[in-house]
């Protein structure tokens, strides 16, 4: 184990001291983000890039809380990010997400907006039954992941801000009432009131897209796609370039040499494949410090985005071993790699947004570890945490280990590592 | 002295081509061992096997007792290998390019570290330690190249032609190298094309050629394989024909044997001297200019011309 890890470490440390590799692996995809972010306009306050997204909204509560989500939906704040339709079924709803008709189906239930304001007279009513609550549900559409999340976030937003409203409005009657400063008789009154505030103020999610301090939490900054898009593109060269070093190192006589050393196969060829890993994460790892730092990208969630990073890089690593096994020469895995990096780099959504992309370009991308990886930062930057990443984890450790197995099927034919 | 090496029928086959014709020979603990052939004779096939980084076609060998096919990862603890071409990791420095290799040997902490200081001493970088390899001379590097062979202090050390390419001064440096190692107790199995250094080094000499082992012993023992000889080197013109010459003198008196090498003629004879004259005429008479003469003793590429008719460096 400690042998593995110090061929990955040396690895590692050859990296970076190979300028040229440097250069592409961090400076150039940093570079193309800024590019990307002048492109699209996100540097000039332009429009965030994504439009029109398709969203079914089926309101089944017809109240005041349901009517004002709808009503948000179809506002004029919103008009040039969503398209919605109305429609009166869930399960039509359902069939046209399921058909790839729209990004997502917004369901609010009947009795959505009676679970949050109680009927009049119950509510500091002890007898009273409380009514059970009732959740909004986001049918998203997983091929259009971006539109989906945007869908997701402004929902989750306007829930929050309902529900922010009402716990501080009942904490405050309360206290006003326990202090004797309010009469009970009068509480109800005054509840009510706050609840009429916290229904005019509910449009809080509307203006949260043109509000400041709120805009981060709705709208989409573009750069949280095209950096980790960026990141993952380059991604592939690093890994091409780390199986490389396994052809070179035999070309240049250190593989033999580590051969006859005592160490096992397995540690050897298990070190460069750590060695691969730590450069990728390294590289990623960077990226994103540098977009954080230099861009104010929110990334979202630390812990998902940990997660998601090892993922990302051992489904690449994959392909980096695939393609060092089937080529001869570190030459071939140069270029070879280079090739994969730009087709995947398109493929996987790098330059443009998976979404807009036929079904059958979007079905095909699912082969890169671009589209999954983009997902989950998307799902991450749109407000998502571990526990929504797992469909891309999964995908990205099971091409990752399936393209290894291949992988080291093909090393054991051509004998690089026999003897 | 018991051997530390021992090598039976060992061959080595790619497709229908024998790199090693099934060889057998031992090493002695203590000695200097030359494997002395022409490029190509299958040296380094052969210290490619003993090293277990190839797996012999037939045949076996034992290191210190341990089977170089069953127990490779007990003869690898026992070995240190100098390979052919520079294995080194040309970003790193020569002191992290040690402790990496240490490290791969099982070294660690304070002892590495202090046998690093040691090697870096005796192959003379201790004050470019801190370099990078990229920046060192060929000499430089090769002696780098021997320090990672050094590093776990090997019963037996692997010298695959250590000093192709480099300058004098760094040849005589490693040369002395492998003698001052010999001294402090290390078995050398050293392969060369230069018939000097197997003369100066070597306490046994293994002849090898198209994969055969073709003679063994000492310089003593080979030497005498050709007689009591001596060799007349005749350095002819560029447009001379050293075949026709070398037919001429076969059939003169005391010539025990004249080859044709490239521009040059060996004639062998019991006394150089007394043939000298007669060698002369002859080039005379067929309008070949010699431009020297070298008497040479029996040596080890007279033994090899004497057995495979043809010059080392050919």
């Amino acid at each position: 184990m400690l042998k593995l890890l110090l061929i990955g470490i040396k690895d590692l440390q050859l990296m970076f001291r190979d300028r040229a590799a440097l250069t592409f692996m961090l400076l150039a995809p940093f570079l193309l983000t800024i590019g990307m972010g002048f492109v699209t306009g996100r540097f000039s306050g332009g429009s965030t890039g994504i439009s029109d997204i398709p969203v079914v909204i089926i309101n089944l509560d017809k109240g005041d809380l349901g009517n004002a989500l709808e009503d948000l939906f179809n506002s004029d704040e919103l008009s040039d990010l969503m398209e919605p339709t109305a429609s009166d079924s869930p399960e039509a709803a359902r069939q046209i997400i399921d058909s790839d008709g729209a990004s997502a189906a917004v369901i609010i239930p009947e009795g959505f907006t009676r679970s949050i304001i109680p009927v009049e007279g119950t509510m500091f009513d002890p007898n009273a039954v409380q009514p059970e609550a009732v959740q909004i549900e986001v049918y998203a559409n997983p091929s259009r992941p971006t539109g989906a999340g945007i869908v997701k976030a402004i929902v989750d937003e306007f829930v929050s801000r309902v529900e922010e409203g009402r716990t501080r409005g009942m904490t405050s009657i309360i206290g006003l009432m326990q202090s004797g400063l309010l009469n009970p008789q009068n509480a109800e009154t005054e509840a009510r009131a706050l609840f009429e505030n916290v229904e005019e103020t509910e449009s809080t999610a509307l203006t949260l897209r043109t509000d400041k301090k709120g805009a981060a939490a709705v709208e989409f900054d573009l750069l949280a796609y095209f950096a980790p898009g960026m990141a993952l593109m380059f991604l592939m060269y690093t890994v091409s370039y780390g199986g490389r070093s396994i052809l070179a190192e035999r070309a240049q006589g250190t593989l033999p040499r580590l051969m006859i050393s005592p160490t096992q196969t397995a540690q050897v060829l298990g070190g460069k494949v750590l060695g691969i890993f730590f450069m990728g994460v390294a590289q990623v790892g960077i990226l994103i410090l540098a977009s954080t730092v230099f861009f104010q990208v929110k990334w979202g969630d630390p812990l998902g985005m940990v997660a998601l990073i090892l993922a990302a890089v051992f489904g690449a690593a994959g392909w980096g071993m695939l393609i060092t096994a089937f080529a001869r020469t570190p030459a071939q895995v140069g270029s070879t790699g280079s090739a994969i990096m730009l087709i995947f780099g398109i493929l996987g959504g790098s330059f443009i947004n998976l979404e807009q992309f036929p079904p059958f370009m979007r079905t095909i991308s699912r082969i890169t570890p671009n589209a999954w990886g983009l997902d989950g930062f998307t799902t991450l930057a749109l407000g998502g945490t571990l526990k929504n990443l797992t469909e891309p984890i999964a995908a990205l450790l099971l091409m990752g280990t399936v393209l290894f197995g291949i992988a080291v099927v093909m090393f054991n034919r051509s004998g690089i590592m026999q003897k | 002295m018991p051997p530390i090496l021992e090598v039976q029928n060992l061959a080595k086959n790619y497709g229908n081509f024998a790199a090693v014709k099934g060889i057998s020979f031992d090493i002695k603990e203590g000695e200097i061992f030359s494997l002395l052939g022409p490029n190509g004779a299958g040296k380094t096939t052969t210290i490619s096997m003993l090293s277990t980084l190839y797996t012999p076609t037939a045949g076996d060998a034992t290191i210190g007792g341990h089977s170089i096919t069953k127990d490779p990862m007990a003869v690898k603890q026992m070995i240190g290998v100098v390979p052919q071409e520079i294995a080194l990791y040309e970003d790193l420095t020569a002191r992290e390019n040690l402790v990496f290799w240490g490290q791969m040997y099982g070294l660690g902490g304070k002892s590495l570290n202090n046998r690093v200081d040691e090697v870096l001493e005796q192959i003379g970088l201790a004050d470019k330690a801190k370099n990078r390899v990229k920046t060192y001379s060929g000499g430089m590097k090769r002696r780098v190249n021997i320090g990672v062979g050094l590093l776990h202090k090997p019963r037996l050390l692997f010298m695959d032609e250590p000093t192709v390419g480099i300058d004098p001064q760094s040849r005589r440096a490693i040369l002395d190298t492998v003698k001052d190692l010999n001294k402090q107790g290390m078995t050398v199995l050293y392969t060369t094309h230069y018939m000097e250094e197997a003369q100066e080094l070597s306490d046994r000499v293994g002849i090898i050629d198209h994969g055969e082992l073709i003679a063994l012993g000492t310089q003593k023992e080979l030497t005498r394989q050709v007689g009591e000889t001596e060799t007349l080197i005749l350095h002819i013109g560029e447009n001379d024909d050293p075949e026709a010459l070398a037919k001429s003198l076969n059939g003169v008196p005391d010539v025990l044997e004249a080859i044709a090498t490239d521009h040059e003629v060996s004639v062998v004879a019991n006394e150089a001297e007394e043939v000298l004259a007669a060698v002369v005429t002859k080039a005379n008479e067929r309008g070949i200019k010699i431009h020297s003469i070298d008497i040479r003793e029996p040596n080890l590429e007279a033994v090899f011309l004497h057995l495979t008719g043809r010059a080392l460096r050919d």
